[in-house]
């Protein structure tokens, strides 16, 4: 604990350690090593209560969801719409406003197909920024395609901050209709002041869409607050299963839409003339829903509130920065995007190494991060490099897993870097 | 020597910052851009044919130190032969980079053969092969375009 940075790391009230302790796969086995584990905006490691969580909603009362009289699919339907009811008190919205999907990704496209698709008319125009994940800016591309609508983009500026000036200046000729931004970028971790986006695309008669999967683990996430008009998010990047994940969305908006996807669970009647369609949420979730994995994306929710919101984005806070001062100590290290206000990832290139080799020695080195462009390409091109290395922090990430970090990059630099 | 000496062996290193056969080739009767999109690697190759021989070959592009040190000692290996001989050797070069050749295969292959370190890496084994791929598409002429995924 040589400097302040480290300090300030140890200094908070919050035990990583303890954190850590709950999770079977950071906790290695006799004779086994470690792993720094750095790559928690991809995904994130599950704790114990999850993985129970998943385990009793298989055993002790498995079946069909909203489609039985037995009582187990009595009890697996009661536990689907507990955790709704759970995923709508943690973004500060209403049960009837949440439908389950498989995560970010297919959330996004369900409003792009149903929203967009009845919306968007010839001429209309779609607000991305050069900061999105492909997956918030491949949905609005189809849509824009099959409805004759524009894709514009609001660009980013030297820090990796989206210039709200530009999103100004393009909302004024009136032909945006939708906004969608990420709330943080998974490829620089910068913050986007999404509250303001929301006033300004309001005033120009817009809606605003948030791709939240790199918020919702890292800070308190309410869509009131935010006031904006969709929000997205997914279960396996807050220590919740994979293949389920929530969209929210204002229930007039809900109301109003058509269904993205036909199937069981989706209709109030069918005839072969005629098919009526579920009220929302259902009518968006045709086919049979992931019960245990709702189940288990509550408990995730819960076990995540109990940490406490605020102390966990505090303590992912301190080690950014930490790691930030480490990794420019390292001659040769560029850090790429250098926002005012970030969350949990920093993302840098180390001059005359290819971000691939890095992470080669990284790994044999026990230290995890991600390599490449992180489905950014647009945010890559802007800071003109192919790849960066990025690390990215959870909950049960540690001051020790930011030193090895540093110190194996300083190998990989001694090693490809002469 | 650990797998990750094996990996970045010095002539790997050293093809890697003075690629050999770098840059375009006017004149050139074949080109074909090989693609990773995975990690965003390209390379461009270019060959030029004096009838059934393989003249010249040159190469550009960025990727990481794997595919730009292979795709340089690729050019080496392979200027100068018959196209049915540096097709035989990118089969050879495929083996050992899978790790289906035989330990004695390695010998054959000379320089080359720094690239088998590759085996123990198998997120890696496509930065070794992109501009074999991309070679073995200009010389049987099936595209203008090649990608690993």
């Amino acid at each position: 604990m040589e400097t302040t940075a480290s300090n300030q790391a140890a200094e908070t009230s919050f035990d990583a350690e303890a954190v850590r302790a709950e999770f079977p796969a950071l906790t290695p086995g006799p004779g086994e090593r470690g792993c720094a584990f750095l790559d928690n905006a991809a995904t994130t490691q599950k704790p114990r209560a999850v993985l129970d969580a998943l385990e009793r909603a298989y055993v002790e009362s498995y079946g069909a969801i909203g489609r039985g009289v037995y009582r187990w699919s009595a009890e697996a339907t009661q536990h689907y719409e507990q955790a709704r009811a759970r995923v709508a008190r943690f973004l500060g919205g209403a049960a009837d406003e949440v439908v389950f999907v498989r995560g970010t990704t297919e959330a996004i496209n369900l409003v792009a197909a149903s929203w967009g698709g009845s919306r968007l008319r010839p001429g209309d125009e779609i607000l991305v920024s050069g900061l999105e994940h492909h997956s918030n800016l491949v949905p609005w591309q189809l849509a824009a395609e099959a409805t004759g609508a524009r894709l514009a983009v609001a660009p980013i500026d030297e820090r990796g901050e989206i210039e709200l000036g530009e999103i100004e200046r393009r909302l004024a000729a009136g032909k945006v209709r939708l906004v969608a931004v990420a709330h943080v970028s998974n490829a620089l971790g910068t913050v986007v002041p999404v509250a303001e986006i929301a006033t300004l695309a309001h005033a120009a008669g817009a809606r605003l869409l948030v791709d939240g999967a790199q918020s919702v683990p890292h800070l308190p996430v309410d869509v009131a607050a935010l006031g904006c008009d969709f929000f997205a998010f997914s279960g396996h990047k807050v220590y919740g299963p994979s293949g389920i994940g929530a969209l929210w969305a204002r229930r007039e908006l809900l109301e109003a839409m058509p269904p993205w996807q036909g199937g069981g669970g989706m209709i109030r009647e069918v005839g072969f003339e005629r098919t009526t369609f579920a009220d929302p949420p259902q009518r968006f979730e045709a086919g049979t829903p992931a019960g245990p994995e709702a189940r288990a994306l509550a408990t995730a929710l819960d076990w995540l509130e109990r940490l406490g919101r605020e102390a966990v984005a505090a303590h992912e806070a301190a080690l950014l920065e930490l790691a930030r001062q480490r990794l420019a100590e390292v001659p040769g290290v560029r850090l790429v995007g250098s926002a005012r206000r970030r969350a949990s990832v920093v993302s840098f290139v180390l001059d005359g190494a290819h971000a691939h080799d890095v992470g080669t020695v990284l790994d044999a080195a026990g230290v995890a991060v991600r390599v490449g462009h992180h489905c950014a390409q647009p945010v890559m091109a802007r800071f003109g490099v192919p790849a960066t290395v990025r690390a990215s922090f959870a909950a049960y990430s540690t001051a020790a897993e930011v030193e090895a970090l540093a110190r194996a990059v300083l190998r990989a630099r001694a090693l490809l870097v002469r | 020597m650990s797998d990750l000496d094996d990996l970045y062996q010095e002539i790997l290193l050293d093809h890697y910052r003075r690629p050999r056969n770098f840059g375009a080739l006017p004149g050139a009767d074949r080109e074909v851009d090989g693609h990773n999109p995975l990690c965003g690697d390209r390379l461009h190759i270019a060959v030029r044919l004096e009838g059934d021989r393989l003249a010249e070959i040159r190469f550009e592009g960025s990727g990481c130190a794997i595919s730009t040190a292979s795709a340089s000692m690729m050019t080496e290996a392979v200027r100068g032969l018959p196209v049915a001989a540096a097709l035989s050797l990118a089969d050879r070069f495929r083996a050992l980079v899978m790790g289906d050749s035989p330990p004695a295969a390695a010998e054959e292959l000379g320089e080359l053969a720094a690239l088998g370190g590759v085996r123990a890496f198998p997120m890696r084994v496509k930065c070794a092969t992109l501009a074999w791929h991309a070679l073995r598409s200009a010389l049987t002429g099936d595209g203008a375009r090649v990608s690993t995924e």
